[in-house]
């Protein structure tokens, strides 16, 4: 019985973990969809975070810092169409050289503006974005803890009022996401196009559309969803910003991509292994194990890591990338 | 729209590369203006501290040595058309290889332990990168990614050996046991005095030697022209009869081995004498700034590692005279450079072929 609850429990860290990780993903996949390959995501992460968290911090105003986070990833997404589309540069250094740029000026900026060792003043109460309670989540939460004899009502009591109730409203938003991803690209004319030009971008060029146009497009809705991640980490999972604290995460929502083959549902699942993963992480430090008894931290804390590389390496079959992702279009002169 | 002319050698290797870094200054220098700092006073000091002593050009040097093998790590992998991001992790990697051939020999005269150091580093980089490079061969798994993981792993992997394994009994920090004084690199001070307590080694003369090894290999050697053939056009090498997967793991492990060799510098040179934690400390990324700063050439690695060297040195008597200039200021600068030179490249070289279009154009008349 213990497990059914312990599990519940895992299930909302899973959640909470999974939602920046999910929303990159989706991020990356309307970008390399487009024919980009965005290895900035983790820099858009870092940077969306603190522009998040310092905006709210000066205004007290959450909103306001969610519109600051998206802006930091409209700018970096801006910087990255210019080097990729315009300038015809390549993607991956772009990529990289934005994740230098986000590490680089979080630190130094938060360090300047607040003084704090890089970390932004810590954020309280209505600064932050809060769990929206639902309709009798607390009535049912209170029942599910007397009614500790019946199973069958207890646990989708707990599922409510712990997994569905009291989640935050971009979470919310990220899952909405997910089905909305799925109709643009599949079932609208805009993500014909936004397919197309990631596949043969001169068939589209031919009938007389802008690649240019198309790509920023896809950049743009990128910035958005990458930037409301950012957000996430710093003004709703967690109550300010601290340096580097997107942690790797841009780089395993693009890993998640490719395992997911580049579509929107298996994404979803994709990034809630990796959030259970990473929550159950948390879950086994300290544990006494039976043989083995206890693992060192350090090994728990590469897990995740070494699952992702096995999963790339052995499960998911040919993964096969948009034929135009990373390639530059030169139109013919 | 004029017609574009290919820009003249000198143009196209020294003042377009140039003028990309100075971009980055100016634009760094605002940054330093905008938190209420002078741009110029910091450069002062970033100078001086780089070059104004012999101390300072001595850590500077030291510095170079770190970039010049990643940058060459880094380099070389481009040739075959990849992009090896893991220096940071194979370079900390080698710091185990020099260690655990240290520890054992500890007391032997340091012209014998002097190239242990080296395979051993050397030996554990290349492992490090050859997984990477398997994945890549075998099983289609994006190196960009696979390395970044591999620097994920490296980190806690290496921290539990230091702190469990290696670190003496009544030692506080995070550190193996010291290599004794006969057996670690001698410093350049030992032989210059001029250096004072610039923590600069004989590993700077190993530098140097692999920048022209590095020539050979890349622009001599047959496996440098199917590496660079494999760079160019992966369909065309099938059909010439090489093996992409065999090309794709010698050339990571070879690039692995130049990070590793990173560790001789720290963990065999006479300044740190053991294997500290996170002794790498970021010089696996530069090396990727100094790789598309100089053009994955040695003579454009060796200027880009002092310019870098210099910038860090210099960052670091920066952060101690101007507090409120961190040395995250540095990690900016670097990033600008890399976006600059590596992604943006044609931003002023468009501009500058029309200028010289011009040029020539009115000659012609």
């Amino acid at each position: 019985m213990q497990f059914f609850f312990d599990m519940v429990l895992i299930l909302d860290s899973t959640i909470r973990l999974s939602i920046p990780l999910l929303l990159a993903c989706l991020a990356g996949l309307y970008s390399e969809r487009a024919g980009i390959v965005d290895i900035g995501l983790e820099g858009k992460l870092l940077g969306s975070a603190f522009g998040a968290a310092a905006a709210t911090a000066v205004t007290g105003n959450p909103w306001i810092g969610l519109l600051a986070g998206v802006g930091v990833a409209m700018a970096f997404s801006g910087i990255h169409g210019l080097a990729s589309i315009n300038l015809r540069g390549n993607q991956t250094i772009s990529g990289v050289a934005l994740n230098f740029l986000a590490a680089g000026l979080t630190a130094f900026l938060g360090q300047s503006w607040f003084g704090r060792g890089g970390e932004t003043p810590p954020l309280t109460g209505p600064q932050r974005l809060s769990p929206i309670q639902w309709p009798y989540a607390a009535e049912l939460g209170a029942f599910a803890d007397n009614a500790d004899n019946n199973p069958l009502l207890r646990i989708p009591a707990e599922i409510y009022s712990e997994l569905i109730s009291g989640q935050n409203i971009l979470t919310y938003f990220a899952f909405l996401a997910v089905p909305l991803t799925a109709f643009v690209l599949f079932r609208t004319r805009f993500g014909l196009r936004l397919r197309a030009v990631g596949e043969n971008p001169k068939a589209l060029d031919t009938a007389g559309i802008s690649v240019t146009l198309l790509r920023y497009q896809a950049l743009v809705i990128t910035a958005v969803l990458v930037g409301i991640g950012g957000t996430y980490l710093s003004i709703a999972q967690s109550a300010g910003f601290t340096p580097d604290m997107s942690n790797g995460r841009g780089y395993i929502a693009l890993a998640a991509l490719i395992f997911a083959k580049w579509r929107p549902w298996p994404a979803l699942l994709v990034c809630l292994l990796f959030g259970f993963l990473d929550a159950l992480q948390f879950r086994l430090q300290g544990i006494n194990f039976a043989v083995v008894g206890q693992v060192p931290v350090q090994f728990i804390q590469m897990l995740p890591y070494i699952l992702t590389i096995i999963l790339l390496a052995g499960f998911i079959g040919r993964a096969i990338a948009p034929k135009a992702s990373g390639i530059p279009y030169v139109k013919e002169r | 729209m004029s017609t574009r002319v290919p820009l003249p050698l000198w143009v196209d290797v020294a003042l377009l590369p140039l003028l990309n870094v100075l971009l980055a200054f100016i634009i760094g220098g605002l940054i330093v203006l905008a938190v209420g700092q002078n741009p110029l006073e910091a450069l002062n000091i970033m100078l001086t501290g780089a070059f104004g002593s012999g101390r300072g050009f001595g850590y500077t040097l030291y510095y170079t040595t770190d970039f010049i093998f990643a940058g060459l790590a880094v380099s070389l992998a481009y040739h075959a058309g990849m992009f090896n991001i893991g220096p940071e992790g194979q370079a900390y990697l080698g710091g185990l290889g020099v260690i655990l051939i240290a520890l054992p020999l500890n007391g032997m005269h340091w012209a014998l332990m002097f190239p242990l150091f080296i395979i051993g580093g050397a030996a554990f980089g290349a492992l490090w990168a050859l997984i990477p490079g398997v994945l890549q061969a075998k099983r289609g798994s994006h190196i960009v990614i696979t390395t970044i993981l591999f620097n994920l792993i490296a980190t806690p992997l290496m921290n539990f050996i230091i702190s469990r394994i290696l670190r003496p009994a009544g030692v506080q920090s995070d550190e193996s046991a010291p290599i004794e004084m006969i057996s670690r690199i001698p410093r350049l001070r030992d032989f210059i005095p001029f250096f004072g307590s610039a923590p600069a080694n004989l590993t700077i003369f190993v530098a140097i030697g692999t920048l022209v090894g590095f020539y050979w290999l890349v622009w001599r050697s047959k496996f440098g022209y199917a590496m660079r053939a494999l760079g160019h056009n992966p369909t065309a090498t099938r059909y010439a009869g090489i093996s992409i997967s065999k090309m794709i793991i010698i050339t990571m492990v070879i690039s692995g081995a130049l990070a590793g060799l990173v560790a001789v510098n720290h963990t065999g040179g006479a300044a740190e004498g053991r294997l500290i934690l996170n002794f790498v400390g970021g010089a696996g990324f530069v090396g990727i700034a100094v790789a598309f700063m100089g053009r994955a050439h040695p003579v454009g690695v060796g200027l880009a590692a002092i310019l870098f060297g210099a910038l860090t040195q210099g960052g670091l008597e920066l952060a101690f005279s101007m507090p409120s200039v961190t040395r995250d200021m540095i990690v900016t600068i670097q990033a600008m450079v890399i976006l600059f030179t590596g992604a943006m490249g044609d931003m002023l070289r468009i501009p500058l072929e029309r200028l010289f279009g011009r040029f020539s154009s009115a000659e012609a008349k």
